[in-house]
């Protein structure tokens, strides 16, 4: 049971602060940080009892829910799974730290932010589509209406961009799921995986549909790219990414470290978790296509983030270049290997790749956030890296763990940002030689970006706005301390969480029988 | 018992008019323990009904002559619509609780109406049906000119026409049938075992099935009820919306589905790719679907917007009816307990929450009052209505478009896609009159004189609407457990034909 307590805590919390009102804002902060707080013990608590040596799925919970469509209440997490809700877990913590700015309505914002944290863990645990998907469109809801309601003054666009893209994929990947039900009566994850493992699940639906009349012959490209489409608006993929810049960048900041920093996360994961099991034979079959789009959302985003002067912007076409470089590992595994056993123990590493760099851009982006937040609480809002210079200077400790987040962001060495692009790229190179290699432009272009930060923001002459800018206080050092000395630890010993998800990584490859 | 609900609706709209002029409390606290009587005795028998399968409440001779029975019947679908009915009367009640003229007429017209409504669905004699089918027309039409608003004259009539139109057909059919059956019966069971031939069956189907589905919305005759609803008193377009609706769709499965079959098979020749009349009928309904979607897109009265989302949601209805699949079908009838709740919140919060403080339905001008802030019970009930309606998880109207996408993909793949269109501009209209009605630009909010804050009856009665739609979203076996063996009885024999 403990997968659903974890679900239903910051529900309730949620509760709590809507029916405790609009009383005292203090306390109201003091609840919610202390529901997030408890989440993330129980995530912890998980983890003490994860046998990271199985790699199967655990703490599983399986009751009947919708008899009649068979649709169950299945939940359970392998070493993938855990690593989102600890990702979950830490993210939301900081978003509320970042929040402080909020004055209006404080219980509802807090209580969205509850509801969405339990949207996260209510997607990464769920294996039965149905359920999965419940939580998957429920997110869109909390996460629109605090970008509506707390957001920049182009919030209203921004939301509803965000909300309809979101919805047209979603609707896409239910209608591809309802006809895969169809033909095989299951919506369980794990039955659909093993299924297309032994090459029943497409030849099946293919031959079942096509008995209709007008029904085109490629109908499991069709329903292929109906998933896809889903899952790509979420992470996003180049095309479908025009939604992503307006929305964090017009978010609250304490939101933007959701979106970015979990929210994003689940588009990915589905791409693991659901695309590729399913949808195998057909990501192989049009790898091609698929890797010009991720290396044209890895480059052309980082370019886009050249040009930006809003660090929000910046921030937010980083994160598209971030998870380009997971999406590069991803579709990496498809690749056919055609046995040679070489080729295979580095799709081990590209996942393993693919997973760290879920994590580490998770803290790292979540990290950068809270930091503009600091800077727009400081200088007002203004954020647009024209309007700093030289605040080393004055606020040296603000600059120097902001630095330590930019390089980690960077990729440099040492931190976290590096190990997973590592991995990534040393298992991709082998396999799409051409993706990387044009791939590795993106690195350049983030690494003039993040530079270009630091040297506008935090050197060259102060200039008399800032003589007085604060440095961080005692109470922010200590609220984000834990999140870099993170970022070390990673950096310098990935096998904290090479080690939770090994196995599982194993697992999920050799599904792939590429 | 459950034939007292409709004894008791009658008495109490008796009752009302005896009532003295002026006592407008008195009139309110008789209504609502009508309805609530009404909702008990269907809860009950609800909580009784464990297999679904039909059961006698009545039956009695009443013109042996011709064969014609009081007869009534309930199995697990009319049992379903009976609870709506139930909950959707109280909840009008309660919604009602501002009228102040006449008032003892209006509730004796409104427990008239809902009497006639549960009469429909018990009837298992079809003579019985029509005549509750019939007298149905009479109470909203004064209910919709002496207590409605903007046009009311021109909505209530052309109301009542299309109606007539719709009844004069079903009599047509029904008359036909029972004459071509041998004038014995007039039982729903009898003439649906009465093996008509499937020539006469192909053209009484479709007479008797869009008399019953005007009243369920199909396009293009559907342009009675965006005017009617916007034009009817809150409780009223509750009523209309939520329930009258459903009778048209309930004869459609329960008449004209049931008796003709075989009016749903295949002509044996091809008309631009339609080539039965279930074909036609489906292509109708997702026009409908698709159609009402983007009209309701582009709605400057917020009261338009739910009138044409009502037609797109018995699109669904009418879709899943064509499936011709248990899961289709079970779907369709989830969808008309689902939208008759959703349609009843949405109708509660536009007309009675929203309309009857600020004297306006035109989004633009609602738009800066920023109501989100002076009524914020209001933009919650309307944001979680909406949500249910475009068929978000954890509502009703999820698990209802789910199994009716789930029939539509097996039974015509291609309009499932459309389908898919339709419910992405769902959630586009949904979202836009919300954000045009409750959330003001920043910048344009101008001040206003305060509302009157959300009275105890109208909270109560959104929460009733609101916890039955999540009720059934997340525990949808509560309606399918005595839905399915209804569909599996011998009546719905000849339907299975997509393959159950």
């Amino acid at each position: 049971m403990m997968l659903t307590y974890l679900t239903l805590v910051p529900v309730f919390g949620a509760i709590v602060l809507l029916a405790l009102g609009d009383r005292n804002k203090r306390l109201t902060r003091f609840i919610a940080v202390a529901f997030a707080c408890a989440s993330l013990v129980l995530v912890f608590d998980l983890w003490h009892h994860f046998d990271s040596t199985l790699g199967t799925l655990q703490f599983q919970e399986r009751h009947s829910w919708v008899p009649a469509l068979n649709i169950e209440y299945h939940v359970g997490i392998d070493g993938l799974g855990l690593l989102m809700l600890l990702l979950s877990a830490i993210v939301v913590p900081i978003g509320m730290a970042a929040s402080s700015k909020i004055e209006e309505r404080v219980p509802l914002y807090f209580a969205l932010m509850l509801l969405l944290q339990s949207c996260l863990f209510g997607a990464f645990t769920a294996l039965n589509f149905v359920h999965w998907f419940s939580f998957w469109e429920l997110s869109l809801i909390p996460a629109f209406f605090l970008i509506k309601l707390w957001g920049g003054p182009r919030r209203t666009p921004a939301a509803t961009q965000f909300l309809v893209y979101t919805m047209v994929g979603g609707v896409a990947m239910l209608l591809s799921f309802l006809a895969i039900y169809l033909v095989t009566g299951k919506f369980d994850f794990i039955e659909l995986a093993q299924l297309a493992q032994s090459g029943q699940l497409m030849p099946d639906v293919v031959a079942k549909l096509s008995m209709h009349r007008f029904m085109p012959h490629n109908i499991a490209m069709i329903l292929f790219a109906g998933a896809f489409l889903g899952l790509a608006v979420k992470v996003p993929l180049f095309p479908f990414h025009t939604w992503l810049p307006s929305a964090y960048s017009e978010a609250p900041t304490g939101t933007t470290i959701v979106l970015t920093g979990a929210m994003s996360k689940m588009g990915v994961y589905g791409f693991l978790r659901v695309l590729l099991p399913i949808f195998g034979a057909q990501t192989q079959a049009v790898l091609t296509p698929l890797l010009w789009l991720t290396v044209a959302t890895i480059v052309f985003s980082a370019y886009s983030a050249l040009a930006q002067k809003d660090l929000k912007r910046i921030f937010a076409y980083s994160s598209i270049n971030h998870l380009g470089y997971c999406m590069l590992g991803i579709f990496a595994l498809v690749k056919y290997t055609g046995g040679d056993a070489a080729l295979l123990s580095q799709k081990f590493a590209a996942m393993d790749g693919v997973l760290l760099q879920m994590f580490s851009h998770g803290l790292t982006a979540a990290t950068l956030f809270w930091f503009i937040a600091m800077l727009e609480r400081r200088s007002g809002g203004d954020r647009s890296i024209d309007d700093f210079g030289g605040l080393r200077s004055v606020a040296p400790v603000f600059a120097g763990l902001m630095g330590v987040a930019l390089f980690s962001s960077l990729g440099l060495p040492g931190l976290n940002g590096f190990v997973g692009e590592f991995l990534i790229f040393k298992g991709a190179f082998p396999l799409v030689t051409w993706a990387s290699s044009i791939s590795v432009l993106g690195l350049l272009i983030t690494a003039i970006v993040i530079l270009g930060i630091i040297q506008r923001v935090f050197s060259g002459p102060l200039s008399e706005r800032w003589t007085g800018f604060p440095d961080l206080t005692l109470g922010e050092r200590l609220c984000i301390a834990p999140a870099i000395a993170l970022m070390f630890v990673l950096g310098l010993y990935p096998q904290l969480i090479v080690g939770v998800v090994n196995q599982s990584t194993v697992q999920l490859v050799q599904q792939l029988k590429f | 018992m459950l034939a007292w609900t409709i004894y008791i609706s009658f008495f109490g709209a008796l009752l009302q008019l005896f009532l003295p002029k002026g006592n407008n409390p008195l009139a309110r606290a008789l209504a609502l323990l009508t309805a609530l009587a009404g909702l008990c005795i269907a809860v009950t028998s609800f909580a009784q009904q464990r297999t679904g399968e039909l059961i006698t409440v009545a039956n009695h001779a009443w013109i042996p002559a011709l064969g014609i029975n009081f007869h009534l019947a309930a199995d697990g679908i009319s049992l379903s619509l009976i609870l709506l009915t139930g909950i959707v009367a109280l909840t009008g009640v309660l919604f009602s609780w501002n009228i102040e003229r006449r008032t003892n007429e209006f509730f004796a017209f409104y427990l008239l109406l809902i009497g006639c409504v549960y009469g429909v669905f018990l009837s298992y004699d079809l003579f019985l049906l029509f005549v509750f089918y019939e007298i149905v027309i009479i109470p909203k039409y004064f209910l919709i000119t002496g207590w409605g608003s903007t046009r009311k004259d021109y909505g209530a009539m052309k109301l009542a026409l299309y109606s007539f139109i719709g009844s004069a057909m079903v009599l047509v059919g029904l008359i036909a049938a029972y004459v071509v059956a041998g004038s014995k019966s007039m039982a729903l069971n009898d003439l649906a075992g009465f093996a008509f031939s499937p020539h006469f069956q192909m053209w009484e189907f479709p007479l008797v099935f869009v008399g019953f589905a005007i009243l369920a919305g199909l396009w293009p005759f559907h342009t009675w009820a965006p005017t009617g609803h916007v034009a009817a008193p809150t409780a009223v377009s509750m009523l209309l919306a939520g329930v009258v609706m459903k009778l048209g769709a309930y004869g459609c499965l329960r008449v004209a589905m049931t008796l003709f079959p075989h009016g749903l098979d295949p002509w044996g020749f091809s008309l631009i790719g339609l080539s039965s009349w279930r074909d036609v009928f489906a292509l109708l309904a997702v026009i409908g679907i698709v159609w009402g979607a983007l009209v309701a897109m582009v709605q400057q009265d917020f009261k338009f917007v739910i009138g044409y989302s009502s037609v797109s949601h018995m699109g669904f209805i009418l879709l899943g009816l064509m499936t011709l699949n248990q899961i289709g079908i079970s779907g369709a009838i989830i969808q008309m307990f689902s939208h008759g709740i959703l349609a009843g919140l949405l109708f509660a919060t536009v007309g009675r929450m929203v309309y009857d403080r600020t004297h306006t339905r035109e989004l633009v001008k609602l738009g800066p009052m920023n109501l989100n802030k002076a009524i914020p019970f209001a933009a919650v009930t309307f944001v979680v209505g909406g949500m249910a309606g475009m068929g978000l998880p954890g509502f009703s109207g999820f698990v209802a478009e789910l199994m009716i996408l789930v029939g539509a993909w097996r039974a015509f793949p291609i309009f499932a896609i459309f389908v898919g269109v339709g419910i992405v501009v769902g959630v586009v209209y949904v979202w836009r009159a919300m954000q045009k009605a409750f959330f003001a630009e920043p910048g344009d909010v101008i001040s206003h004189e305060p509302l009157p804050p959300i009275t105890i009856p109208e909270r109560l009665g959104s929460i009733i609407l609101i916890c039955t739609s999540v009720a059934i979203g997340i525990y949808p076996q509560l309606l399918l457990k005595i839905i399915t063996p209804a569909l599996n009885s011998p009546l719905f024999d000849g339907v299975r034909k997509g393959g159950w």
